[in-house]
């Protein structure tokens, strides 16, 4: 996606977190572009979670900083920004869970309105011509009234990505969405993905899927324990790796 | 025949005490044990001793006993205090129930998934909204059995206000059993009592019903 503007819209640096005595985060530094899509791949228990979940404020980080558009939400020059300056500016942020979380007492399309109604304050009629549109998008609208505990595993996923649209976020961040799901049920996940990579819709996409991140990646970021070993193009990051850790990690996941 | 009716009459008129009762309670009760929750499940450290001494004391203690406190106890405790015998055993009531609903209702609120606060967060939805709208709707569904089960017993539990001498059914019916030895009112406040635990459980089956929609 070159040929989008290529202002930043995520910036960390030198991002620790600590888990009590687990060390989790050892310093991480990245940059997220307007309408760049990166995935991070690695090993369980790398720490790439736990990125994603400091991005969005899931998980307070202890050192560095993270700017959402030009705004911190972690500074340490600026030790006490205020709960709801934090929840402002992650407004910018949309995200998808590996277990969906949907809400269960909600049909499809009440859970696709629910933040459209109460936090954006939308007019109910709106949000649901809205609403609509974004379960078109994914493709179940005729799943509209729809609890989830009916619907497959990838229709879940694929209503809690329309939720997250919803909001209409700049910066999607999916952590591990196709993890929990069926085989068979991955493809239909990956295929709206990959629509929202055609719409130049930013994301940071953690992931197992190899083929797929190399597929639709700008940037491909690997880590390992805690560090980014390496953050490169899918070519050069798939085909010649600077790293033997990534190798031999690729080797067993092709 | 006739014999029956009247005390059937009788003992019904005691049924009113036990209906106040029972509805008095849970109309206290059930709101009170939903804030307890809300103070067990805060982050206070104050709110969480407070609540904890709550519900240990009434929960470790005989309901009888709790009675007997509060009409003949407080009055002692607090100079120029005067209950009288029914507001003393709704007060009781509604402070024991309260303090089982609390932990009903913690349990409940506790058991909802963490995932429903995280979505809720990264949607920018507030602690109120999330617990509004999201948390406590489906609690209401998880605590139904075990509330439904609490208010079985509190029908039942209003036959202790016998010992203050609150002309409820049970005392109704004693009367007469002492007069002409008999003991068809027994009877006949059984079926009472059954009758209505039946439509409390019918009202619990057809709300479980409601909540069946989802999961």
């Amino acid at each position: 996606m070159q040929y989008m503007s290529r202002s930043t819209v995520i910036e960390v640096k030198g991002l620790h977190k600590a888990f009590g005595k687990l060390e989790v985060l050892k310093g991480i530094d990245l940059t997220v572009s307007k309408g760049e899509v990166i995935s991070i791949i690695g090993p369980s228990g790398s720490g790439k979670s736990t990125l994603l979940r400091c991005l969005i404020h899931l998980e307070k980080a202890e050192r560095g900083s993270i700017l959402i558009e030009g705004r911190p939400i972690l500074d340490p020059d600026h030790p006490h920004i205020s709960e709801s300056e934090i929840r402002t500016r992650c407004k910018k942020l949309g995200m998808v869970f590996q277990n969906f979380n949907l809400y269960p007492h909600k049909s499809a399309l009440e859970n696709v309105i629910e933040a459209p109604l109460v936090v954006a304050k939308k007019p109910r009629q709106e949000a649901i011509r809205a609403g609509e549109q974004q379960l078109e998008k994914v493709g179940l609208s005729d799943k509209r009234d729809t609890y989830p505990c009916h619907l497959s595993g990838g229709q879940k996923q694929r209503v809690a990505i329309a939720r997250a649209l919803a909001m209409e976020p700049d910066i999607l961040l999916f952590d591990e969405p196709t993890s929990a799901l069926d085989p068979e049920l991955i493809g239909e996940v990956l295929a709206v993905i990959k629509d929202l990579v055609k719409e130049h819709m930013t994301m940071v996409i953690v992931t197992h899927e190899m083929s797929f991140a190399r597929e639709v990646s700008d940037k491909i970021v690997f880590m390992d324990d805690g560090v980014i070993l390496e953050s490169a193009s899918p070519e050069k990051l798939f085909n010649d790796p600077d790293h033997p850790r990534i190798r031999s990690f690729l080797q067993k996941m092709l | 025949m006739e014999y029956l009716l009247q005390s059937t009459g009788y003992i019904l008129q005691g049924g009113s005490v036990t209906i106040r009762l029972f509805f008095l309670t849970l109309l206290c009760s059930l709101p009170l044990g939903f804030l307890g929750a809300m103070a067990k499940t805060s982050k206070s450290r104050a709110l969480h001793i407070l609540m904890e001494s709550y519900t240990s004391i009434v929960r470790g203690t005989p309901l009888l006993l709790q009675i007997f406190f509060v009409y003949y106890g407080l009055p002692l405790l607090i100079p120029g205090l005067r209950l009288d015998r029914f507001t003393a055993a709704a007060l009781t009531f509604i402070l024991n129930y309260g303090a089982y609903f609390t932990e009903i209702f913690r349990g409940g609120i506790q058991s909802i998934e963490r995932g429903q606060y995280e979505a809720s967060k990264v949607l920018g939805m507030s602690y109120t909204q999330t617990m509004v709208r999201i948390i406590l709707p489906q609690t209401i569904k998880r605590v139904l059995p075990p509330v439904a089960n609490e208010s079985i017993t509190l029908v039942k539990d209003t036959a202790l206000v016998v010992v203050l001498g609150i002309g409820d059914i049970l005392r109704n019916s004693k009367e007469i059993v002492a007069r002409d030895f008999t003991i068809s009112p027994f009877i006949i406040a059984a079926i009472i009592y059954l009758g209505m635990n039946y439509l409390v459980v019918l009202f619990f089956k057809r709300l479980e019903e409601r909540y069946a929609v989802y999961e």
